[in-house]
């Protein structure tokens, strides 16, 4: 008993001493104000904390669990084709339907997790397939945004031309980024790609005559076969809701935009899901596990590395542009290191290389903070919590990668 | 570029690189000493220099509050203070991003060091506020010097001749107690070979553990330095910082300790040119640049070995 109470009280008075000049002595400029209730609280909460874990710990040991042991503990859950198949109609319906029944706010949101949900499948690709830490994946979504604001701004390309060309830009901004650091892995990767994201974005907030630096970048809105969504066209065009002959409402271009970028998630979904079972996204997995012995057996690494940054930088590219064109404006502060340790965080949490998982993550980690906007000051802090404690207790995510079972014949 | 300039423009620019060199430098101590026993980079290491930006106001507000009013021992008593509990901070990564993790793959302690890295800045953000903080200016007055034939002058201000000073003790200090102590042997020990460290009974956690605490205190003096020479602070410099004192790491070759000190003064005295007569605007796309060409061309740095991969 008193071990037992010994270490959490260890743990307790450290972090009293740990916090108290930060959270008990706030600076008031050159002076400072005591505040003596918040080191003590936080000292509490740790204590509580490790006394809660040596509890845990005390208890799994004593728990005799045969069932358990033998389940899959690790690695992956199989499923069969019919649930899946059951799903994959049932989801995309729903999705469908969901803009007619939300108010503007809600729209907005939601175009939002699908962005996210966007940008976490690209990045899905590069860390959690192919296992390349990329810790400035931002940088590939601000090139895709700002592809289509200054390709607008000079080139007078339309939402429809910039969609592709950004893409591809993304990709190839990939491409040129995954070149020089193909044999760098882990750490050096992670602070390489961190490096080109702070570039891009330094690059964008001080090249004042060509992106317009801190001040942004206006973006055309998108039209839809010419037809424009605004109250009143521009020359010669023609307003969407007077061609439908329906009533004007300024939800219709959030409408069209999120149903497109639906249809865009489930393409990039379709392809993903299939590449995973395909044989390069097979060798993405094999190469995340061993690079030795991949190329012990042949496989060129280089084209493999690359093909990952740059399908990843592509789809990260397209989120760009719909963020862009959501927005109406893209400034550099949008494109903050926050951002890729966000789209990281959601991975980690969805589980490294799960896709379902990934989805429901980027979707829950929008919306909950949106939910929770008194607590907003507090997000971040929730995010590292989660991401420390998600690595130490449950790596493989909140859900499990699945393999898919390929059934010959009845079962 | 350089050529042509007034020679005490050159001088003073130089002066100026070899300060801002001198902290890259003890904040890379701490990079490329982790990276040498673990090898693995430890994310959070520029927030802690941050906490210990924020710890050096709070001391000094603290022990002026208290009357302590002798400069000397007003710094020496902040600098302890500030060196101590940010050592604990550094301890505290070790204990809760890297030493649960040591079983675990490659990616599972860099994503929690990130992790660790976010708690810490929205903590800081949370308890002393968004806005950016200050200190007084203790340290006022420059040396002058004429050199050059038209007799131009450079300055050396009180601050940039204490911040050498403490950074070459410091350096010092730590090259003593690695090499001479029993505790810098196991850690140099753990360094070479963990797993035999450990047969030979060597508490290689421990020896871990210290080697996150001498970074962080490194770190925390860098904090101090730096925090007295420019007076003001957010808490967002972690980022910037850290990358920078990293590219003074790889670029002096990580894992070396003289090598972290002498990327530091290279980096140091390139981004002082750079941003002097160059642009200044561009000084942090410089440093990155630096970094991604180094780990291109020379990943083994300029003292570093290069490493073998091995099955």
């Amino acid at each position: 008993m008193r071990r037992l109470l010994l270490q959490p009280l260890l743990t307790a008075t450290l972090i009293l001493i740990a916090t108290t000049p930060i959270s008990g002595l706030v600076l008031q400029g050159y002076s400072f104000s005591f505040h003596w209730q918040s080191p003590l609280f936080l000292a509490a909460a740790a204590f509580v904390l490790h006394l809660g874990l040596i509890l845990g710990r005390i208890w799994s040991r004593n728990q005799f669990r045969p069932v358990a042991a033998l389940r899959l503990q690790k690695g992956a859950w199989a499923t069969g084709p019919e649930w899946r198949r059951a799903m994959s109609l049932l989801l995309p319906a729903i999705g469908l339907a969901l803009p007619f029944f939300l108010d503007k706010y809600g729209l907005t949101v939601a175009i939002l997790a699908l962005i996210y949900v966007l940008l976490a499948l690209g990045l899905n690709i590069v860390v959690g397939l192919a296992g390349l830490l990329d810790m400035g994946f931002v940088a590939f979504y601000a090139v895709g945004a700002y592809g289509y604001a200054l390709g607008h701004h000079y080139l007078g390309l339309g939402f429809w031309t910039a969609l592709p060309m950004a893409a591809l830009l993304a990709a190839g901004c990939g491409l040129l980024l995954g070149f020089p650091v193909l044999r760098m892995h882990g750490d050096y990767l992670a602070i390489v790609t961190l490096g080109f994201g702070e570039i891009i974005r330094l690059i964008l907030n001080n090249w004042m005559d060509f992106t317009g630096g801190p001040n942004g970048v206006q973006v055309d809105f998108p039209t839809f076969m010419g037809l424009e969504f605004s109250r009143r066209a521009k020359e010669g065009g023609v307003p969407i809701h007077e061609f439908l002959g329906i009533a004007y409402s300024s939800n219709i271009r959030n409408i069209f935009i999120y149903l497109v970028l639906f249809l865009v998630v489930l393409l990039v979904l379709a392809l993903v899901t299939r590449l995973k079972y395909m044989p390069l996204g097979r060798t993405w997995e094999a190469l995340r596990e061993d690079e030795i012995a991949c190329r012990s057996l042949g496989i060129n690494h280089v084209v493999v590395k690359l093909s990952a940054f740059a399908m990843g930088a592509m789809i990260g590219g397209v989120g760009g542009v719909f963020f862009a064109a959501s927005q109406g404006f893209v400034n550099p502060t949008s494109f903050t290191f926050f951002e890729s340790a966000l789209v990281l965080a959601i991975v980690v949490l969805g589980g490294l290389g799960s896709i379902p998982g990934v989805v429901i993550a980027a979707i829950v980690l929008t919306i909950l903070p949106e939910l929770l906007r008194d607590f907003s000051g507090y997000r971040i802090l929730v995010f590292g919590l989660a991401m420390v404690a998600m690595m130490i207790w449950r790596p493989q995510g909140l859900i499990r990668p699945q393999r898919r079972i390929f059934l010959t014949g009845r079962h | 570029m350089i050529v042509g300039m007034a020679p005490e423009i050159v001088v003073q620019q130089a002066i100026n690189g070899l300060v801002l060199g001198a902290t890259y430098g003890l904040i890379a101590v701490g990079y490329t000493m982790v990276y040498g026993i673990i090898g693995m980079i430890n994310f959070a290491h520029g927030e802690i220099y941050m906490v210990s930006a924020y710890l050096t106001a709070i001391f000094i507000a603290t022990f002026q509050f208290f009357g302590l009013a002798y400069l000397p021992a007003l710094l020496a008593a902040v600098l302890a203070a500030t060196v101590l509990i940010t050592a604990l901070y550094g301890w505290f990564v070790e204990r809760i991003a890297y030493r649960p993790l040591r079983q675990s793959t490659r990616l599972a302690p860099l994503i929690t060091a990130i992790g660790v890295s976010l708690i810490l800045q929205s903590y800081v953000r949370l308890s002393q506020g968004a806005r950016s903080q200050g200190i007084p200016s203790l340290l006022q007055g420059s040396f002058t010097l004429n050199i050059g034939p038209h007799g131009g002058m450079i300055h050396i201000t009180h601050v940039q001749f204490f911040i050498i000073v403490i950074a070459f003790l410091s350096m010092a200090l730590l090259t003593f107690l690695m090499l001479k102590t029993p505790m810098g042997r196991a850690c140099r020990a753990t360094e070479q070979d963990l797993v035999m460290a450990s047969l030979l009974g060597i508490p290689t956690d421990r020896a871990i553990s210290t080697v996150f605490v001498i970074g962080a205190a490194m770190a925390a003096v860098a904090g101090v330095l730096v925090s007295l020479n420019y007076g003001s602070f957010d808490f967002h410099i972690g980022f910037i910082t850290g990358i920078k004192a990293f590219t003074a790491a790889v670029l002096g070759g990580i894992g070396s300790l003289p090598g972290a000190m002498l990327g530091g003064l290279i980096l140091g005295l390139a981004e002082s040119f750079f941003s002097g007569f160059v642009n200044s605007d561009y000084k942090d796309v410089f440093a990155f640049s630096l970094l991604v060409l180094v780990l291109i061309f020379r990943p083994s740095g300029l003292l570093g070995q290069p490493q073998v991969a091995k099955v």
